[in-house]
């Protein structure tokens, strides 16, 4: 619409996975709205080329479940299925091939979580599980923990991008620890994407202002009360920190510096 | 006492999988591809994974025949974050 009156800012390194380069550093998830109309004009508003899915059994008595592909354009975005509700590296990993085995790509996002009311991730099963699935093919994002370390083995093991998160999954507490996040940037070299905890724009506009490449969100969307217009909200907002980010923000002080000249004064 | 008798006299024309957790009977020498069909899903838009195992080769779901107590698991994309 009035996209090219938004950013003047001048350019921009590429957003590259395992090799891939993709158009948007806004990456959306598919669950928890309200219907597939409202999800399909969601996805399209936000901007994203990679859209997350979840592999579950198909309902036998089907009313009329038929999942989530009829409602995604394949040639329009790319899907990354993720590994959400597993427990352990072995549920992780056969949920992995599974998703393989649909036949759209090798990538996985990976969680294997560790406890049911944070729902934060099981780090050492984690190690695990990427591990396996390197081994096997896989181009493995992994949903981590704002730990460094962890996200240090991560690239060990061979993830091809790290996915700390901003606070707990669905939370909506936004980029709890700016400093973490700051540091894995600095200490990584595959991508890293925020994932998980980002509420609203001010929360995705900060998160993209500590340097990280991209940000993956489903529940700020599908939550709010118009899910399109924070779908657009967002892809604004991720824009505005990735530009402030480049921009290199001014240093802060604790003392007011006048911006107007203190020489001229009328006497 | 009658519906065991009931479910001894399917037994003995079929064959009970687990399909999906759910124990479900269907007629003896049926494969996977015959489940499907009498589910009405399209083999293309599910993974099928049988006693643990990924049917990776679509082509293979008619000649895999079904037995009792076989673990068949029909799964596909859903929403998800």
């Amino acid at each position: 619409m009035t996209e090219s009156t938004l950013i003047a800012g001048g350019t921009d390194t590429p957003f590259v996975i395992a090799g891939r380069t993709l158009r948007s550093r806004l990456m959306v998830g598919t669950g928890k709205y309200r219907s597939p109309d409202e999800m399909v004009r969601a996805l399209d508003a936000s901007g994203a080329e990679v859209v997350t899915v979840a592999v579950r059994r198909v309902d036998l008595n089907r009313s009329k479940d038929d999942g989530v592909l009829p409602h995604i354009d394949p040639t329009r975005y790319f899907l990354l299925s993720n590994t959400a509700g597993c427990y352990s590296a072995s549920d992780a990993v056969r949920y992995a091939r599974l998703a393989r085995a649909a036949g759209f790509n090798e990538w996985v996002k990976l969680e294997v979580i560790g406890d049911q009311h944070t729902l934060l991730p099981d780090t050492t099963a984690l190690l695990e599980a990427t591990r396996t699935l390197v081994g096997e093919g896989f181009v493995v994002l992994a949903y981590t923990n704002d730990d460094l370390i962890t996200a240090l083995r991560l690239e060990d093991a061979g993830a091809a991008a790290v996915m700390p998160l901003a606070s707990p999954i669905g939370s909506g507490l936004g980029l709890l620890n700016q400093y973490s996040i700051r540091t894995i940037k600095h200490r990584l070299s595959v991508p890293v994407i925020v994932d998980a905890g980002v509420g609203t724009a001010s929360d995705a506009c900060i998160t993209m202002e500590q340097g990280v490449d991209g940000i993956l969100m489903n529940t700020a969307l599908a939550a709010a009360d118009d899910p399109v217009r924070m779908a657009h909200a967002m892809r604004l907002a991720v824009d505005a920190g990735r530009q402030a980010h480049l921009a290199g923000r001014m240093p802060r002080r604790e003392v007011a510096v006048p911006s107007s000249p203190s020489v001229g004064m009328l006497e | 006492m009658m519906e065991m008798e009931q479910q001894s006299a399917v037994c003995r024309d079929g064959v009970v999988p687990v399909v999906n957790g759910e124990e479900r009977t269907v007629a003896a020498g049926s494969t996977l591809g015959d489940l499907l069909r009498e589910l009405s899903m399209n083999a293309n838009a599910v993974v099928v994974e049988h006693n643990r195992e990924i049917v990776r080769d679509r082509s293979r779901l008619d000649s895999m025949v079904l037995a009792t107590g076989d673990s068949v698991e029909i799964v596909h994309f859903v929403g998800g974050g």
